[in-house]
C-alpha cells in the first residue's frame, strides 16, 4: 500500500499540468507546510494581531507572486542576465551608502518615489550567486587559483559595501551564499582547511572593524548573564522560553514568556521561541524537519539541475536558506552571537519574505524548465 | 588542471564534481540540523526545571495586601486608636511622561510643598515594584480631594487613593500609654516577615501599638499574581484575603486617663492608677505627652527635633521610665518590713526628736518636722509621716531585709505584662554597690533608704503597683494594660499574669497599715487630712521627695533653678479603704507640697468611684458600664 502510494505521490509531482506551469510541487509543499505553519506561531507571538497575520499573509501572497512568476522565466534568461544585474546592484549599493536612509544609525534603505522602499543589500543574496554561478558558467570545473581569486574578489566589494551599512547579518550571508558557489563548483579542500585555519586571524580582523554594538553583541552571546537587564535580556528571556517550554509546550497561545511580553522581538527574529515554548521540543523538531523538507527538495533539484549555473545557482540558493535558518535558531536557542537574522519565511517582515520566495521561483525554474530526456 | 587544456570539457565529470559536493553539503546540513536538536534537548529536557522556574519567577509576583488594623478601646468602648479613610495624592512614576510639565500643572491646582516633592523624588530612587503608585500627597482636605478630583482626567499617571491611617482621637494625654505607629524603618523590617508588610503604610512602634504590634496588625492577604515584562498585573492566580488585626480592649478609662492629664496642671508629672483587684491600669499619665497623630504617617524633622529638644522631655514616657525617689510613700513598706522581720511592732514606742544619729555626735538625719514628733508608735509613725522613726528602722534592719522584703512588691523589677520599655528603677543592695562603686554598704546609706531616698529610685508604674498590692492586702497582680484581645481574655505566660500573692508572718499587718493610711486622711495631724470629708474612705500616704533631676535632663539652666530646686510632690492612695476599687500614685514633679498629687488623687477617686466628672469630659464616656 505504501509503494502505491509513493508511486502516486510521484506520479502526481511529475504530472505533466506541474511542469507546464513550471511548479515544483514537492518544493511548494513543502513551503507552504512550513508557511502555515509559521503563520499559527506569528498569531501567538504577535499578541493575537490579527492585522498583523493578515499584513503578513499579504506578503507571503506577494512572494508566492514573486515566486511563481520566477518560476516561469528560464534560468538561461537568468544567467545572461546576471552580470548586468550585479553591476547595477553593486551601483544601487553604492547610492545606499551615499542616500540611503534606515534607522538605528544603519542606512540599509533606499527611497523610491510612492513612499516606497527597497533594500538593496537584501536582492544581493540571490544576484550574488548568480553571479559567481555565471562566472563559472563557462569555465570548466574544478575552479583554478586565478578564478578562486577572482571570485573572491567579486564576492568582497558588495560583502564590504553592505557591512558598511551596516549591515553584519546580511553581508555575512551575501558572502556565505558567493562562497558556497565557489563550494560547489568543487573548491578544492585544502583551500577549505586552509579558510578554517585562518579563521581565527580573520576573526580578530573583524573583530577591529566591527562597530560597538556589534562587540557588544558578541560579548554578551559569550556571557549573557554579565548584563541581564542590558544587553543580555534578550537572550536570556529566549533561552528561559525555550528552556520552559519542554518537550511539549506550554500550549498554543500558552507561552508565558511570549504572552507576557518577557520575550523580546517574539514576533521577528525571536519567533522559534515562541515556537520552542509553546510547541516544545517536539514542534521544534517538526519545523526543522519541514526546513530540512524544503531544503533536501532544493538539493535534489541543485544535483539533478541541467548545467553548471543551474546547479551552482539552485545548490547556493539552498545552502544560504539553510544558513538563514540555522543562524536564527543557533542564535535564538545561545549557540550563535545575536546577529539579526530573522527566521526564514516565519519572522514577521517585509523584504526577507520576498526574496526567499524569489529564490524558490528560480528553484522551481530549474528544475521545470530542463528538456526531458 | 590538465582537464583545462582540453578542447572538450567533461561535462559529466564536472556535473559529478557538483553533485558531491552537494552530498557533502547535504551531510553538513543534517549535521547542523542535529546540533539545533542537540542544544534544544539541553535547552528543553536536561533543563527544563531550571529555565521552567526562571519562567515562573518572571511572571509570577506576590502581592500582599495589608489587613485592617485592630482597633484600641478603653474599658467603656471609647476608641483611643482609630483607623480612618484618607485620600492620598499617588502617582505612577511609569505613567508619567513629564515631570516638570505634572509639577506645573499640578501646582495649578493644589499646593504641594517643596519638602513634599523632594520626599517624593527621594522615595522615587529607591526600589520599588514597577507600576507601583508612590504617594505624593497624603491626607488631602476634603477640599483638595474635590479639586484634584476634577482635573485628574487630564493628568496622567496621577490618582487618588483611598486608604485606611491610624488616628488617635484624643492625642497627647493617651500617647505615652497607648503609643503610635509610624513609617516603616529598614530596622522595623528586621523583626518583621518583610512580605506581610509589603503594602502596610506603618507599624507599632511604642507602647500598646508596639507591644501588640503581631495582634493588632492581623495578617496580610496574599495574592499571587502574574505580571507582564513591565511589572503589570495581569491576572490573578491565587488569592488568600486579609485577616483583619484583632481588636484590643484594655483597662484604661479614658475619662479617668484625660482627668488624670488635665488636673496635672502645668506641672510635669505622672499619674498611674491600678484597679488592685486585677492589676489592670485604669490610667497611666506622663506630662507632658504629645500628638502621637505627628508620627503616623512619618514626623517632619521640625516637629521631631521641637520635641526633641523640648525642655520638658514629652517625649519621656514619666510613667514607665522616670526614675523618681519614692520619699516617704516608701514608709508604709517600709514599716511592714520592719514588722515581718521582728525589728518593730504597733506596740512599741519611740521618742521621735527632730533629728536621728547613727552615732553620739554623728551626722543628724533631719525630721521634716524640727520640732520631733515626741512619743510615737508604729501607726503614728506612718499617719505623721515621721522620718526619724525610718531612720532608725532601717538603720537597725539593714539593707538585707529592706531589698528582700521590697523586692515582693516589685521595685527593682520591670512588671509591667504588656508596655515594652519599662525601667525597673533601682532597689540597692550590698551587692549592687559593690559592683557599682566598689563600697561596702554604709548606714548611712540605709538610713537614706529608709524614707525613700538615697539609693532608691522607683518609677510611677513600680511605686502605683506596689501600692494596689497595699490595697489588695497581699494580693499582687502584676501591672497590664489589656483586658481582651477580641473577645477572648489576655493570658499571660507563664503564669505572670496571676495573683502574686504576698504572704505576711503576721497577715492582720495588712489590715492594720490600711487602718494606719486611712488615718493619714482622718487624723487631725494626718499628712493628707485635706482630703477629709468623702463619703467612702481613702487611704493614703504622702511623700515629698528631694529633687533628683530626670537623667535626661541634665542641662545647667540658672532661670529654671529655682522651680527645679521644689520637692517632687507625690502621693499614694487607694479607696475605698475597705474594699479598693483604684488604686492610685500621683507625682508632680517639683510640686512642692504634696497637697497638690494628694488633691488630684481624691478628684480621681470621686470621678472613678462615683462617674463624678466634669461635664467636659462626657465624650469620652463610653458605653460605660457601671
Amino acid at each position: 500500500m505504501t509503494e502505491s502510494f509513493y508511486r502516486r505521490a510521484l506520479s502526481f509531482t511529475n504530472a505533466r499540468l506541474w511542469k507546464l506551469v513550471h511548479i515544483d510541487i514537492l518544493l511548494i509543499g513543502s513551503l507552504l507546510l512550513l508557511i502555515g505553519g509559521g503563520l499559527f506561531v506569528l498569531y501567538s507571538a504577535s499578541g493575537q494581531n490579527v492585522a498583523m497575520v493578515d499584513r503578513q499573509v499579504f506578503r507571503l501572497i506577494v512572494g508566492m507572486c514573486v515566486c511563481l512568476s520566477l518560476a516561469q522565466l528560464p534560468p538561461k534568461y537568468m544567467r545572461r542576465a546576471s552580470p548586468a544585474l550585479f553591476l547595477f546592484l553593486v551601483v544601487l549599493l553604492v547610492c545606499v551608502l551615499l542616500f540611503g536612509v534606515g534607522a538605528k544609525g544603519a542606512q540599509r534603505w533606499l527611497s523610491l518615489p510612492g513612499g516606497l522602499r527597497f533594500q538593496p543589500s537584501e536582492i544581493m543574496k540571490i544576484v550574488m550567486p548568480m553571479m559567481v554561478a555565471w562566472y563559472f558558467s563557462n569555465r570548466p570545473l574544478p575552479p583554478t587559483f586565478k578564478e578562486i581569486v577572482t571570485v573572491l574578489g567579486i564576492i568582497i566589494l558588495p560583502v564590504l559595501m553592505i557591512a558598511k551599512q551596516p549591515d553584519l547579518g546580511t553581508s555575512l550571508l551575501v558572502a556565505v551564499s558567493g562562497i558556497f558557489v565557489l563550494f560547489l563548483a568543487g573548491l578544492g579542500w585544502r583551500y577549505i582547511l586552509g579558510a578554517a585555519a585562518l579563521a581565527p586571524i580573520a576573526g580578530y580582523v573583524l573583530w577591529q572593524v566591527m562597530h560597538d554594538y556589534q562587540r557588544q553583541r558578541v560579548l554578551t552571546f559569550l556571557n549573557p548573564e554579565s548584563d541581564p537587564l542590558g544587553s543580555g535580556w534578550n537572550i536570556i528571556q529566549s533561552k528561559t522560553a525555550i528552556g520552559s517550554g519542554g518537550v511539549y509546550g506550554k500550549g498554543w497561545l500558552e507561552g508565558t514568556q511570549a504572552q507576557l511580553d518577557f520575550l523580546p522581538e517574539s514576533h521577528t527574529d525571536f519567533i522559534i521561541a515562541v515556537l520552542a515554548e509553546e510547541f516544545g521540543m517536539l514542534g521544534c523538531g517538526l519545523l526543522i524537519l519541514a526546513y530540512l523538507l524544503v531544503i533536501a527538495r532544493g538539493l535534489y533539484i541543485a544535483a539533478n539541475a541541467a548545467d553548471n549555473y543551474a546547479r551552482l545557482l539552485a545548490g547556493s540558493l539552498t545552502l544560504t536558506f539553510f544558513v538563514y535558518m540555522f543562524v536564527n535558531i543557533g542564535m535564538v536557542s545561545g549557540i550563535l552571537p545575536v546577529v539579526g537574522v530573522p527566521l526564514p519565511l516565519i519572522s514577521y517582515g517585509g523584504t526577507s519574505i520576498i526574496t526567499i520566495m524569489a529564490t524558490f521561483g528560480i528553484l522551481m525554474s530549474i528544475q521545470t524548465h530542463k528538456r526531458a530526456i | 588542471m590538465s582537464s583545462r587544456h582540453q578542447a572538450f570539457r567533461n561535462y559529466r565529470e564536472e556535473k559529478q564534481l557538483t553533485q558531491r559536493r552537494v552530498i557533502a553539503a547535504a551531510i553538513f546540513v543534517l549535521f547542523l540540523a542535529i546540533v539545533l536538536m542537540a542544544r534544544l534537548f539541553y535547552l528543553q529536557v536536561m533543563n527544563y526545571e531550571l529555565y521552567q522556574t526562571k519562567a515562573d519567577e518572571n511572571r509570577v509576583m506576590l502581592v500582599t495586601d495589608p489587613p485592617p488594623r485592630g482597633l484600641i478601646y478603653d474599658r467603656n468602648g471609647v476608641v483611643l486608636a482609630d483607623n480612618r479613610p484618607i485620600h492620598s495624592l499617588t502617582v505612577i512614576p511609569e505613567r508619567v511622561a513629564n515631570f516638570p510639565e505634572l509639577k506645573r500643572e499640578l501646582s495649578g491646582i493644589i499646593d504641594i510643598s517643596d519638602s513634599e516633592w523632594e520626599d517624593f523624588d527621594s522615595r522615587l530612587k529607591e526600589y520599588r515594584r514597577p507600576y507601583q503608585s508612590l504617594t505624593l500627597k497624603s491626607q488631602l482636605t476634603d477640599e483638595e480631594w474635590a479639586k484634584v478630583s476634577v482635573d485628574l482626567y487630564k493628568l496622567d499617571g496621577v490618582q487618588v487613593e483611598a486608604q485606611l491611617t491610624r488616628y488617635y482621637p484624643y492625642g497627647e494625654a493617651f500617647a505615652h500609654a497607648i503609643g503610635y505607629v509610624g513609617r516603616i524603618t529598614s530596622k522595623d523590617l528586621e523583626r518583621v516577615d518583610r512580605l506581610a508588610y509589603q503594602g502596610a503604610l506603618f507599624i507599632g512602634k511604642t507602647g500598646i501599638e508596639g507591644f501588640y504590634e503581631d495582634t493588632l496588625f492581623g495578617e496580610a492577604g496574599l495574592s499571587k499574581v502574574e505580571v507582564n515584562a513591565r511589572g503589570r498585573i495581569m491576572s490573578e492566580l491565587e488569592k488568600q484575603n486579609p485577616t483583619p488585626g484583632k481588636d484590643l480592649h484594655l483597662y484604661l478609662d479614658a475619662r479617668l486617663q484625660q482627668y488624670a492629664y488635665d488636673l496635672l496642671g502645668d506641672y510635669k508629672g505622672s499619674v498611674v492608677a491600678i484597679d488592685p483587684n486585677t492589676g489592670g491600669i485604669l490610667a497611666l499619665v506622663s506630662k507632658p505627652g504629645f500628638d502621637p497623630n505627628l508620627f503616623v504617617r512619618g514626623i517632619s524633622v521640625q516637629d521631631y527635633s521641637s520635641l526633641r529638644n523640648s525642655k520638658k522631655l514629652p517625649l519621656f514616657n514619666r510613667a514607665l521610665r522616670g526614675g523618681y525617689p519614692p520619699a516617704s510613700t516608701i514608709k508604709p513598706f517600709m514599716a511592714l518590713a520592719g514588722l515581718e522581720y521582728g525589728f518593730s511592732s504597733w506596740t512599741e514606742r519611740y521618742f521621735a526628736k527632730g533629728y536621728y544619729q547613727i552615732n553620739p555626735d554623728g551626722r543628724r538625719y533631719r525630721d521634716w518636722k524640727r520640732t520631733g514628733h515626741g512619743w510615737i508608735d508604729l501607726e503614728r509613725s506612718i499617719i505623721e509621716s515621721v522620718d526619724t522613726y525610718y531612720y532608725q528602722l532601717s538603720n537597725k534592719m539593714g539593707i538585707t531585709p529592706i531589698h528582700n522584703f521590697l523586692s515582693r512588691f516589685g521595685f527593682g523589677q520591670n512588671n509591667l505584662l504588656d508596655l515594652s520599655g519599662g525601667s525597673v528603677g533601682l532597689l540597692p543592695s550590698n551587692e549592687w554597690k559593690k559592683a557599682k562603686y566598689n563600697e561596702p554598704w554604709y548606714p548611712g546609706d540605709s538610713v537614706n533608704v529608709g524614707i525613700g531616698q538615697g539609693f532608691m529610685v522607683a518609677t510611677p508604674v513600680q511605686i502605683a503597683a506596689a501600692t494596689s498590692a497595699l490595697a489588695g492586702r497581699g494580693h499582687y497582680y502584676y501591672p497590664r494594660m489589656t483586658q481582651s484581645i477580641g473577645d477572648e481574655p489576655v493570658e499571660f505566660p507563664d503564669g505572670l499574669g496571676d495573683d502574686h500573692h504576698i504572704v505576711l508572718k503576721d497577715q492582720r499587718n495588712w489590715e492594720r497599715m490600711v487602718v494606719a493610711m486611712r488615718k493619714v486622711i482622718s487624723d487631725s495631724k494626718g499628712t493628707a487630712r485635706r482630703l477629709r470629708g468623702t463619703d467612702y474612705l481613702i487611704a493614703g500616704k504622702t511623700g515629698t521627695g528631694q529633687v533628683f533631676s530626670l537623667q535626661e535632663d541634665e542641662e545647667y539652666d540658672s532661670e529654671k533653678l529655682d522651680q527645679r530646686l521644689h520637692d517632687h510632690a507625690l502621693f499614694i492612695g487607694f479607696a475605698p479603704a475597705e474594699k479598693p476599687k483604684i488604686s492610685v500614685f500621683a507625682i508632680f514633679e517639683n510640686g512642692g507640697s504634696s497637697s497638690k498629687p494628694a488633691d488630684l488623687s481624691k478628684k480621681l477617686f470621686d470621678a472613678y468611684l462615683y462617674n463624678d466628672y466634669p461635664a467636659e469630659y462626657d465624650n469620652l464616656k463610653g458605653n460605660g458600664d457601671d
